[in-house]
């Protein structure tokens, strides 16, 4: 039996893990995909929100502002990127100022240091790509952006290293306790047993909630759209580029990625089916037409992709539902954790864990390890490390992903790291391989092979993120022996 | 502490290794070729079909018969080929940085360099297709790599979309391997691809081109289930109520190249936004000196045959560079896209240049019958061609002597008493 599961590998999930594993704890984590971020922490905006959106008191608000403080710190000991780039909320006619005033007043009372209104002169000054129409903006110099699927995989890799087990595809449909003992059964019929169990899950969250608590929520799951653009238009904002809620709705946000690309999005659409990730025509329309208010001449022809993700939006307190159920020792929720959650993340693991060892009144261990299986990334190094580096392994020396530069070395080691890759999706989103302006075009095959290598698997078996996604379907020749 | 070369060539494709023996041929002594592939050749190993070199050889071989006539020449001409080598950098003043896990990290000083890159294909993303994100969405030319190179079978219901010349062998080629191909969607009223492959892959298997048709959604959330098809207006939009569902496995991309200039925009050359490739004067040099571009990475081709001669030119061109044997032209004719053309090449002719003749291409920007196409220079006509049909999918080319542009600053190449459609 462990102490604690988790169920849910994303970045709130493994975050929490991160921090329990600063605990004597056994800790187990239970994601029903393939891989960490396989939901909304692999399709959301990759902003770390400065925390002026949230009404005061709320969850929300509370996480989003202690979250977005802990980032240099959380980022820096991860090895992930993380840019205060500031955010903007753009108003576009003299009527939206009044809420810009709202707004920097509702992020005082949150707490979120350095808010100023900025008029029209100081914006164009600040960002010249601005659409002309803008008459001025909210400036919060503490939003930033991140990677999220990087940051949710250096957290779970760094809780691995302090003793977290991952197991994957394994998706939990009942949960029930006994005499004190929690127990997690899959959709196969596989057993897990725990003192305690955090519900991270998502989508799922409400689900796994109503089985045990009479206190029941209700997640809706509200899809996002977003289109990616190539990095050849780095540069075109600095901040990330926010529009004033109004008449036509939140309004979808501009912003550079910390990996040189532009990002534009989301939509914002109730569906049925927490898995609908596809886009559409009606909302990539939708989202091409209102980035244009932002930058007029949005070129949407240097799309390189496009992609939706689903948020948990809890309907009956709006809000993060945080902490152990009042009616159900032992467990914990996590749930409804929508946007600003990837900003909260840290917030919430801390609290979370906290919460959790104190209940199982846990001891902190005396040493924790801070290793992320950071490997070398072939593009940042210089010529002398570079050739120390393929002298030791030659595998640094070939480069599989052209359009971001990526070696061999890379790509095996996303591979063979704790929480390893096993999936193309899953080197995807470890080293950025596909993620360039050709799409895995060049690469996919030999990802492909060397996942297959790795894995001692055949090609066959080689699955884009896990199930039937498999990228080939049958040898046009038997095996070589 | 860098090597130096007097011409560089990036990429043994069939650009390059042509490039590199005329190079040689002209008397270029230290020419050395650098491939980020395992082996040389090119796209032109996966492309196993008939069909190269009937201008060139004046007989039909599959894609690696043709490559391996150059490498061939290239052995024999003891042109070193480095394989595994990636090009990472490239300076305006000719420094080339190279990376493979053989020699690490090179640094290279050369006189003149070729680049030979080729193209890469267009992708669903670029395209925004609506739609699901699973496995089983291809673009052509990977799905091509997949079966004849490494083995293996992308899916075995296929629907294609766009009909480039990749995407119209593929059909044949899944057909071949026992795959049902459903149709081939163009979202164009014409084919982008040459007249013999819509005949020779989709019409001689009875597979479907649906002209002015596109796919609207992509379905399936692990594999692909489907692909709804639409109609689409003169304004390229889908029609509302045309929609059509195919139940398939696999989507293949065949919607265009896209010249792979990144090392190129290193290098500060600058790129015409209609061929996507540098600007070139008739010896292939770019606007920047020394440096010179042909094949893919040029202008998208749709015959190797013209690759091999245009990157002949910009390896012999290289190695008079390199010697310093290049007469500097006193002036240029401009060659200018008049109507119903688009991207000639080059953008500028010498005056003065060791060729006697000058060649130029272009595409068709529409479908044409019963039209002519000429080079003029004001109210002087330079040429004058008739053809039964000029059309996007087929480019156009023409040699003429370099006397005849003496004197002229600018030309127009554009198509008159067109009858369109």
């Amino acid at each position: 039996m462990n102490d604690v599961i988790i169920v849910g590998a994303g970045v709130v999930g493994c975050s929490i893990a991160r921090s329990l594993s600063r605990y004597e704890l056994d800790v187990l984590v239970l994601e029903g995909k393939e891989d960490v971020a396989s939901g909304a922490s692999k399709a959301n905006s990759a902003i770390v929100h400065a925390g002026f959106d949230a009404e005061p008191g709320s969850n929300k608000a509370k996480y989003n502002v202690r979250g977005n403080a802990m980032f240099e710190e959380t980022c820096r000991a991860l090895h992930v990127p993380f840019i205060r780039n500031t955010s903007l909320v753009v108003a576009f006619s003299e009527e939206e100022m009044p809420h810009l005033q709202k707004l920097l007043e509702r992020g005082e009372q949150n707490g979120v240091p350095g808010l100023r209104i900025i008029d029209q002169a100081e914006l164009r000054t600040l960002e010249p790509n601005i659409s002309k129409e803008a008459v001025g903006a909210l400036l919060a110099p503490t939003g930033g952006i991140c990677c999220p699927y990087d940051l949710t995989f250096r957290t779970a890799e760094n809780a691995a290293a302090n003793g977290v087990k991952f197991l994957f595809n394994k998706p939990v449909k009942t949960v029930s306790s006994e005499n004190g003992v929690w127990t997690l059964v899959t959709e196969s019929g596989e057993t897990f047993q725990a003192r305690a169990v955090v519900n991270a899950s998502g989508v799922s969250s409400a689900f796994l909630n109503n089985q045990v608590s009479a206190t029941k929520y209700n997640i809706q799951p509200r899809r996002g759209e977003y289109v990616m653009l190539d990095k050849s238009e780095k540069g075109c904002f600095r901040a990330t580029m926010f529009q004033c809620p109004g008449p036509m709705g939140k309004g979808v946000l501009v912003s550079p990625t910390v990996d040189d690309t532009i990002i534009v999005g989301p939509t914002s659409e109730d569906i049925d089916s927490p898995d609908a990730t596809e886009t559409t025509a009606f909302g990539l329309d939708k989202m091409r037409r209102l980035s244009t208010r932002i930058w007029t001449e949005i070129p949407f022809r240097k799309a390189i992709t496009t992609f939706s993700g689903i948020r948990a939006h809890e309907t009956t307190k709006h809000d993060f539902v945080l902490g152990e159920a009042p009616d159900a020792p032992g467990f914990f929720n996590a749930l409804g954790v929508e946007s600003p959650g990837l900003t909260s993340a840290p917030a919430i693991g801390q609290d979370l864990a906290d919460e959790v060892a104190s209940k199982l009144d846990a001891k902190k261990k005396e040493t924790v390890s801070d290793d992320v299986s950071i490997w070398p990334r072939m593009r940042e190094l210089s010529t002398e490390e570079l050739n120390e580096l393929i002298a030791k392994d030659p595998h640094y020396g070939r480069v599989i992903c052209r359009c971001e530069t990526i070696s061999e070395g890379e790509i095996r080691a996303s591979i063979r790291c704790r929480v390893g890759a096993r999936t193309i999706d899953g080197i995807k989103r470890r080293t950025r391989a596909t993620m360039g302006r050709c799409q895995g075009g060049f690469c996919t095959p030999r990802l492909m092979e060397i996942l297959a290598d790795e894995l001692g698997i055949p090609q066959e078996q080689v699955t884009k993120f896990g199930g039937e996604s498999r990228m080939v379907l049958s040898r046009l020749f038997p095996e070589e022996k | 502490m860098s090597q130096e070369i007097d011409v560089l060539v990036i990429g043994a494709g069939p650009a390059g290794l042509a490039a590199a023996a005329a190079a040689r041929e002209a008397g270029c002594q230290s020419v050395m070729i650098l491939e980020r592939d395992d082996a040389p050749g090119g796209i032109l190993q996966q492309c196993i079909h008939p069909g190269f070199g009937l201008h060139r050889f004046k007989e039909e071989l599959t894609g690696p018969e043709y490559a391996q006539r150059f490498i061939d020449r290239v052995n024999e001409l003891q042109i070193p080929i480095q394989c595994r080598t990636m090009v990472l950098d490239i300076t305006p003043d000719r420094q080339v940085t190279a990376i493979s896990p053989e020699r690490g990290v090179q640094l290279f000083q050369a006189k003149a360099i070729v680049l030979a890159m080729g193209c890469r294909e267009r992708t669903r993303g670029a395209l925004m297709i609506p739609g699901t994100r699973p496995a089983g969405v291809y673009s052509a030319g990977t799905a091509q790599r997949l079966v004849n190179m490494e083995g293996f079978m992308p899916g075995k219901r296929v629907v294609i979309l766009g009909s480039g010349d990749i995407g119209l062998i593929m059909a044949r080629r899944m057909t071949f391997e026992g795959a049902k191909v459903l149709a081939c969607v163009e979202l164009m009223p014409f084919s982008s691809g040459l007249k013999r492959n819509v005949v020779q892959c989709l019409n001689d298997f009875d597979i479907p081109l649906l002209l002015s048709h596109t796919v609207t959604q992509i379905h399936g959330r692990e594999r692909v289930e489907g692909v709804t098809v639409a109609a689409v207006d003169e304004k390229r939009r889908p029609i509302p109520g045309t929609e059509q569902y195919f139940e398939c496995d696999t989507l293949l991309l065949s919607v265009g190249l896209i010249p792979e200039n990144e090392l190129s925009i290193k290098a500060k050359v600058p790129l015409s936004p209609v061929t996507s490739g540098p600007t070139v004067d008739d010896s292939m040099q770019t606007e920047v000196p020394g440096i010179f571009s042909c094949g893919n990475v040029l202008h998208v081709h749709d015959l190797v045959d013209y690759v091999s001669l245009e990157s002949e030119v910009a390896g012999r061109e290289a190695a008079r560079f390199a010697a310093g044997s290049t007469p500097v032209p006193a002036a240029y004719t401009l060659v200018k896209d008049g109507f119903g053309v688009r991207g000639c090449v080059p953008q500028r002719i010498r005056d003065a240049g060791a060729d006697e003749k000058v060649a130029i291409s272009f595409r068709p920007a529409d479908v044409y019958r019963n039209a002519t196409w000429q080079i003029r220079a004001g109210e002087n006509i330079l040429l004058k061609r008739r053809a039964m049909i000029l059309t996007p999918g087929e480019s156009q080319r023409v040699e003429l002597p370099r006397e005849q542009f003496k004197g002229i600053p600018e030309v127009t190449v554009e198509v008159v008493m067109e009858e369109k459609k």
